[in-house]
């Protein structure tokens, strides 16, 4: 038996910490730390509720964005604010770039490097890579001497000896099973996707004016609208970004697809592994009526148990009985005890790090080992993500999602069972990336025809002013975050956060075991995975990056009271 | 600066025969996997100029910095981390994890030591020790300490780095704090949330192809990014300077593109980039997509909101004088600070702001409702 640390585990967003038990060849057991924390939920009491997207924006500039979206939709269901239609659909625009970004990034510079064996394209044949190209692609950039200029470069750059970021990896690993040529073809589009990637998130700085961290408004969307004024959103503006859309969709179709699919191919082993959880949660998002039907969204609300395929439970972010965090095994501490679990509305945390102390070679996984706390839909351990967002999807009789899967899966050749896997996942991503792309275009083409329509209202002003308000409010703004299903809950109170809550994606997937000792999603998705060499956890990182951590956002502190923060003294080098 | 040895001159310099060296060499490639037919270029390599070693630290961070370097347009990043620079260590993008990163970060603080440029994102959190952050077992503070000793110079990404950003916003929990008042270098801070990717790029090539670290401001910004204020360079400053302001979300005078600086904008007291190099290749910045600036760039920003309330005042200096000669100054106040601090920086044009500060405060806001 041997116990197996990755810390840090790269080629995510935050700090993420995977112990591991391995017997035998194969993972018994594992442990998911986040083992960095801000307490940005601290730092929003008593602010400026409309001040509160730009605070919980900087909670991740991964998945930019999304944390401001719920933040708005956070204070504007507290104050009962409705958007106007444009600003719903420059919401969906933004939103929709930032997944496409975000997905072809994950795709080919968090998680190719898992199944591509960069050292492997050196001895490719650049006219057999040419022809897969151009078998699986209408991409232009696919001839002989195309790939034959990518293999030089990346030749001259091994034989500098300097290997930057590709050092140390693991090539030449058994579990490595592409083809030279269809390794230089995935190189050659991470470089061409590292490149791409900057193009569609103009659509952000067109309309928040900058990328990562664009602006966002409670009430509407900052900019305005004017066709016959340079200084708003205008004709060239809007072309500019119907431009940036049609060339996501090319890219999505062209190059990440068909790459996904045809690495899919050779992996199909990994279809059977790091299924993990069998309940799936989602939120829900893209409204095309308004974020108060969450019946008009493109992406549907709702939860699976057992994978059950058959039937979709209703979600309900207000109700305190289904939504709640635990932090039994989490550095905090509940005023109720150890084993209690709170909604997000009630939520208290108080910081309670009992070691061990840094620097450390083990976490005491008995007690507390992580500074993400643990939520439970109905006690219920949930996995969330793209996955999850698809098999609701499908299994809400969305005909849009079921013919995209169906036909990757026909593709592949495997049952719809094969989804419940680290393959899965890795698919689940590509497919909803292809969805939204077209969703993308049919918000733009709405947006276009509202304008044309006459109504350019961008912003509701009716509960702007702060004397408007009631003296107490309380609200919960969901959305999906790339990652998976995202809330803000907020308590308002004379005009200021009285309390503030995120329950995030990766608090789902990432965090610790609850007070029943049940998994949360990493964790369980690792029991069974082999494990070739223990000094290369190369299947570890495989299945972790499947759910595209984001730690940054699984970690947060609330502290209602301003109570004691647990000292920890011990010796210390530095400050 | 950044001539760094290379392996031949070590060897050299060591006294090591040049038969050791081919053998160094040798093993090398081997280790790379490389064929004995690509020997010759290994050696080549190692004899001419190599890439500056480059270690890009994260501590408390959000990311936004590395997804804002990504976003370079010129150079793009695949050409600096592939021909300009190694990359040596960088949690984001590497393809090492757990204790063979670790290595890589260990290879490259020990051979290249007083040679490497540290790159760091995220503060650190000096609070009970450190235990708010870890890496490895190790908290933020220890790598950075270890890390920044044998570094050659240290840029500090972003506000987080520099001056602690949102989480350092009060009442600052976890002890976040910037590098600068971590390590006992000089640290070039280039603050923002996050800084412009152009600007980032700009700030490494700066160095690389110039062989000297740009000049820098009391803050320790680089003055070729950080000594205007978004203000002072601003395409709406004719609006501000006419008195022609926002006064509501989406009003028509929003609609007009009007100055943002009654909606809170924080473009008077920000010395950024924003308003010339803008974002995304030059697509935009916050002002031109109608939001007010925040400020991201500048000390303590979170704490100087409310975000929507407009600055009370700001002293009536001129466009040539930078952050150095009058320091940061910020507030928030009433509306009466509008028309104070106006006619105090724009004494010509006194009696047409006036007229035009009371025409727009009679003037009820447009309502704009929604669908609903």
């Amino acid at each position: 038996m041997a116990r197996i640390v990755v810390d840090p585990i790269t080629r995510i967003e935050g700090h993420l910490r995977i112990e591991a038990v391995v017997e035998n060849g194969v993972i018994t057991d594992a442990f998911s730390s986040g083992t960095m924390v801000r307490g940005i939920e601290k730092i929003l009491l008593g602010r400026d509720p409309r001040d509160a997207w730009a605070f919980t924006e900087r909670v991740c500039g991964v998945c930019t964005t999304v944390h401001a979206l719920a933040s708005v939709r956070t204070v504007e269901d507290a104050l009962g604010i409705s958007v106007p239609k444009n600003a719903e659909l420059i919401r969906n625009l933004m939103f929709c770039a930032q997944y496409v970004q975000d997905h072809v990034v994950h795709f080919y510079h968090l998680h190719a490097l898992d199944w591509v064996d960069i050292v492997q394209v050196l001895s490719a044949d650049p006219k057999e890579t040419s022809k897969i190209a151009r078998s699986i692609s209408r991409w232009p950039k696919s001839s002989p001497k195309y790939f034959a200029d990518v293999q030089k470069r990346i030749k001259t750059f091994v034989d500098s000896g300097q290997l930057g970021i590709f050092a140390n990896g693991y090539w030449g690993h058994p579990a490595y099973k592409l083809p030279p040529e269809v390794n230089l073809l995935a190189v050659a589009h991470y470089l061409e996707a590292l490149e791409w990637q900057k193009e569609v998130v103009k659509i952000h700085a067109i309309l928040g004016g900058k990328n990562p961290h664009p602006n966002y408004l409670v009430g509407g969307v900052p900019l305005s609208i004017n066709t016959e004024e340079v200084n708003a959103l205008n004709t060239e503006r809007l072309n500019h970004i119907n431009k940036l859309i049609g060339d996501a969709i090319v890219f999505v179709e062209q190059v990440y697809l068909p790459d996904l699919l045809a690495v899919a191919g050779f992996y199909k082993d990994w279809a059977s592994i790091g299924g993990g959880l069998s309940n799936y949660l989602a939120y829900g998002d893209l409204p095309t009526a308004s974020y108060n039907q969450p019946e008009s969204f493109k992406l549907p609300r709702g939860a699976i148990l057992d994978r059950n395929l058959s039937e979709v439970h209703e979600v309900n972010g207000r109700d305190q009985n289904e939504i709640r965090e635990y932090i039994t095994h989490s550095w905090y501490e509940y005023e109720g005890g150890n084993n209690k679990s709170l909604h997000p509305w009630e939520g208290e945390t108080k910081f309670n790090f009992t070691g061990p102390n840094p620097p450390f070679e083990h976490l005491n996984v008995e007690e507390k080992y992580s500074w993400l706390k643990t939520p439970r839909w109905k006690d219920h351990a949930m996995e969330v993500g793209p996955l999850a967002r698809m098999l609701v999807a499908y299994a809400s009789g969305r005909t849009e999602v079921q013919d995209v899967v169906n036909d990757a899966l026909g593709r592949l050749n495997v049952p719809v069972a094969a989804l419940f896997s680290t393959l899965g996942r890795t698919a689940a991503r590509g497919l909803e990336t292809q969805l939204v792309a077209h969703w993308m275009k049919e918000f733009y083409d709405d947006l276009i025809a509202n304008i044309k329509s006459g109504n350019t209202s961008t912003f509701n002003d009716s509960k702007w002013d702060p004397d408007t308000w009631p003296e107490t409010a309380e609200g919960v703004g969901m959305t999906e975050a790339p990652r998976g299903a995202l809330a803000h809950w907020i308590r308002i109170k004379d005009k200021k956060i009285e309390n503030y809550q995120l329950v995030v994606p990766s608090t789902w997937n990432a965090s610790p075991r609850d007070a029943k000792n049940q998994r949360s999603a990493y964790e369980q998705s690792l029991i069974g995975t082999p494990v070739n060499n223990e000094d290369q956890p190369l299947e570890i990182i495989r299945t972790i990056h499947s759910f595209d951590p984001c730690i940054a956002c699984a970690v947060h502190l609330y502290d209602p009271d301003g109570k004691h923060i647990h000292q920890v003294q011990f010796n210390q080098r530095g400050l | 600066m950044m001539k760094s040895e290379t392996y031949k001159e070590a060897f050299e310099r060591a006294g090591i025969p040049r038969r050791e060296f081919l053998k160094f060499c040798t093993y090398t490639a081997a280790l790379l996997g490389i064929e004995a037919s690509g020997l010759s270029k290994v050696v080549h390599a190692m004899e001419t100029k190599p890439r500056p070693p480059v270690i890009w630290l994260h501590f408390q961070e959000c990311t936004c910095c590395s997804e804002s370097f990504i976003r370079a347009s010129h150079p793009i990043v695949a050409d600096i981390i592939l021909d300009t620079i190694s990359l040596d260590y960088t949690e984001t993008l590497q393809a090492a994890a757990g204790h063979q990163a670790e290595k890589c970060l260990q290879d490259t603080m020990k051979n290249y030591y007083g040679k490497y440029i540290l790159l760091v994102e995220g503060s650190v959190p000096v609070k009970d020790g450190g235990i708010y952050c870890t890496i490895g077992g190790r908290t933020a503070l220890d790598i950075l300490n270890e890390t920044a000793e044998g570094a050659a110079a240290v840029i500090a990404w972003g506000s987080c780095a520099s001056n602690g950003c949102v989480q350092s916003a009060k009442p600052n929990p976890t002890g976040a704090t910037p590098v600068h008042k971590i390590i006992n270098k000089p640290v070039i801070n280039v603050p923002g949330c996050p800084p412009i990717a152009d600007v980032m790029a700009a700030v490494v090539t700066h160095i690389l192809i110039f062989d000297k670290i740009p000049e820098l401001d009391g803050q320790g910004r680089p003055k070729e990014f950080y000594s205007r204020r978004v203000h002072d360079t601003c395409y709406r400053r004719p609006y501000y300077d006419a008195g022609l302001f926002v006064e509501s979300w989406d009003d028509e005078k929003a609609r007009k593109g009007y100055c943002l600086y009654k909606m809170g904008c924080r473009g008077p007291v920000t010395y950024n980039a924003c308003s010339v190099t803008k974002w995304n290749e030059g697509t935009s910045y916050p002002i031109q997509s109608g939001h007010g600036c925040l400020g991201c760039s500048e000390n303590s920003f979170w704490d100087n909101g409310p975000f929507y309330q407009h600055l009370a005042s700001f002293p009536g200096f001129g466009i040539e004088t930078t952050a150095d000669d009058i320091g940061t100054v910020i507030g928030v106040g009433a509306l009466a600070g509008v028309a104070a601090h106006a006619i105090t920086t724009n004494i010509r044009k006194r009696k047409l702001i006036k007229e035009n500060m009371e025409e727009s405060s009679e003037e009820n806001h447009k309502v704009e409702g929604g669908e609903e």
